[in-house]
């Protein structure tokens, strides 16, 4: 309970030396502009629904992509743990696409798709897909090979083992990338929206990039504060209660 | 009800036979000669401790006889018939107590039973509560693994390895682990649980102490390669208490013997 004032007077100190600096006039308004102004800009984005819709779209490309990564990610992350021909084949091939920063899918993206929505998926389902296999991959072969041992004597078969077992013992780790597959989604996404301009749904990436060609920098970091908002929201919400649950049952909280 | 009791009805204990097991394992630079031509007969209900210092083969064979590993040449037959991989007749506790941390100490005792076919999700409970009460443990269903002691951890996992009531109950080390105190407390369970659930037991220790203590007999093993070199009859009343001076005699014996087949030419000096 006493942690609240803390966590409210760090950002409030924040705000305060942000306001210090533009009330200093070291650079022009145009270039950093005051906390009330990005504050105007953003209720009034938020009143004529422009920064609702944005992070509408934003999200349904940001879910749909992450969700199909997800989806074909943990598979292949437990194939490539379980058989050594996908080890060497598949798993070498998603730790070296890994390494490659999403961004740089986005001119394959275009040049494929075109200025479409596919380009999006394509590029943010890049960003997530190879990072969930190298960590489901890594979490599977942390597995205590006696968990399976107990199994197999108390007369689990290989499925079983796998789904009721295997899986489970993993989980810290699965959870830990299916969070960062969060983000590098996040980002790739960020990236796509920014250079891949489409009239099918301008997100928030979109506002962005206009936001810098009409010079509008209360608006660029208006946005910038919402992306972030974003981000900080999906880690509390969708992941805090799965590593609190973890954390529980396994011990490994902090005293 | 009925369902109950019949499923916590003692099952008869199985016979072993274990007939000329050789073991080898290779590695790439490596073959470990692990078992050579291992005999051993263990009768229904026995109490058999395997003992021999670190890399006598002990748990390998013990790993043979659980079907985890097949043997190179040889076979183990359960009641006569050969043993071709694991099975919920001949159940396994380790050293660690490999209980599953996702679950709770309800949910790993259950682990088991739910595989096993003609039971009721209620039955399970039932039988997991009579286990936990078994070894004590009735007031943790609901506890992490994490939060329990060493010695409540090997508590549980004895739960968990009876609950499917096997007729074979193999221990690889389960003591090893812990501190002297609480080990002495399961010295005691676990002679208590076996008169009461009828099992045959194969515990693999290298204590010879623990061994004379808990064995009906205790088999002596000597490693590189592994090797039966004697078996010994403990016959002293049960319950046997780890400090007695009867126990004392009888691992003695055994302690001198293991030294002789460790270093021949040493306890030759030492005699």
């Amino acid at each position: 309970m006493k942690r609240w004032p803390f966590v409210i007077g760090f950002f409030a100190l924040l705000l305060g030396i942000w306001e210090m600096l533009v009330r200093m006039k070291i650079w022009s308004p145009v270039l950093l502009p005051s906390p009330l102004s990005v504050g105007s800009y953003l209720v009034g984005a938020l009143q004529d629904g422009t920064l609702e819709q944005a992070s509408m779209v934003t999200m349904r490309r940001l879910l749909a992509g992450y969700a199909l990564g997800l989806l074909f990610g943990l598979p292949l992350g437990l194939v490539t743990a379980r058989f050594k021909l996908c080890e060497d084949t598949l798993g070498v091939l998603a730790l070296g696409l890994q390494t490659l920063p999403s961004v740089c899918w986005v001119p394959l993206a275009l040049l494929w798709f075109g200025q479409t929505e596919s380009a999006m998926l394509f590029v943010v389902i890049m960003g997530t897909l190879w990072s969930v296999i190298i960590a489901t991959d890594n979490g599977v072969r942390t597995v205590p090979p006696i968990y399976a041992r107990a199994a197999r004597t108390m007369g689990a078969k290989q499925l079983y083992t796998w789904v009721k077992v295997i899986v489970p013992a993993s989980l810290p780790y699965i959870v830990g990338g299916m969070k960062q597959g969060w983000a590098f989604a996040w980002r790739s996404l960020m990236a796509a929206e920014i250079f891949v301009t489409i009239l099918t749904g301008f997100g928030l990436g979109h506002l962005l990039q206009y936001g810098r060609e009409l010079q509008a920098m209360d608006q660029v970091i208006g946005i910038m504060l919402v992306i972030i908002l974003i981000g900080l929201l999906a880690d509390k919400i969708l992941f805090s209660p799965w590593e609190r649950f973890l954390h529980r049952r396994w011990g490994t909280e902090k005293a | 009800m009925m369902a109950i009791r019949d499923e916590l009805q003692n099952v008869a204990p199985e016979k072993l036979t274990v007939e000329g097991v050789s073991k080898w394992f290779r590695t790439r630079h490596v073959v470990v000669h692990a078992l050579d031509n291992v005999s051993l007969n263990v009768r229904e209900g026995e109490f058999v401790c395997l003992v021999g210092p670190s890399g006598c083969g002990k748990s390998t064979l013990l790993n043979i006889i659980a079907g985890l590993e097949i043997p190179d040449s040889g076979r183990v037959l359960a009641d006569g018939k050969p043993v071709t991989g694991p099975g919920r007749e001949r159940m396994m506790m380790f050293q660690e107590s490999a209980l599953f941390p996702w679950l709770d100490v309800m949910s790993n005792v259950l682990f088991g039973l739910r595989l096993k076919p003609n039971l009721t999700r209620k039955e399970r409970r039932e039988v997991a509560k009579y286990y936990l009460h078994l070894v004590g443990l009735d007031k943790f269903m609901q506890a992490n693994i994490h939060e329990l002691s060493g010695g409540m951890k090997q508590r549980v996992a004895l739960a968990r390895a009876l609950a499917p009531n096997p007729r074979v109950l193999l221990m690889d080390e389960p003591f090893a682990a812990l501190d002297a105190l609480t080990r002495e407390q399961l010295y005691g369970d676990i002679q208590r649980i076996w008169e009461e659930r009828k099992k045959t037991i194969v515990f693999v220790t290298h204590n010879v102490r623990e061994a004379a203590c808990l064995g009906d007999r205790v088999v002596l093993f000597s490693p590189h390669p592994g090797r039966i070199q004697e078996k010994f009859i403990v016959d002293l009343p049960r319950p046997r208490d780890i400090n007695s001076v009867d126990l004392a005699q009888y691992s003695t014996e055994i302690t001198r013997a293991l030294k002789r087949h460790l270093n021949p030419d040493l306890a030759e000096v030492a005699e």
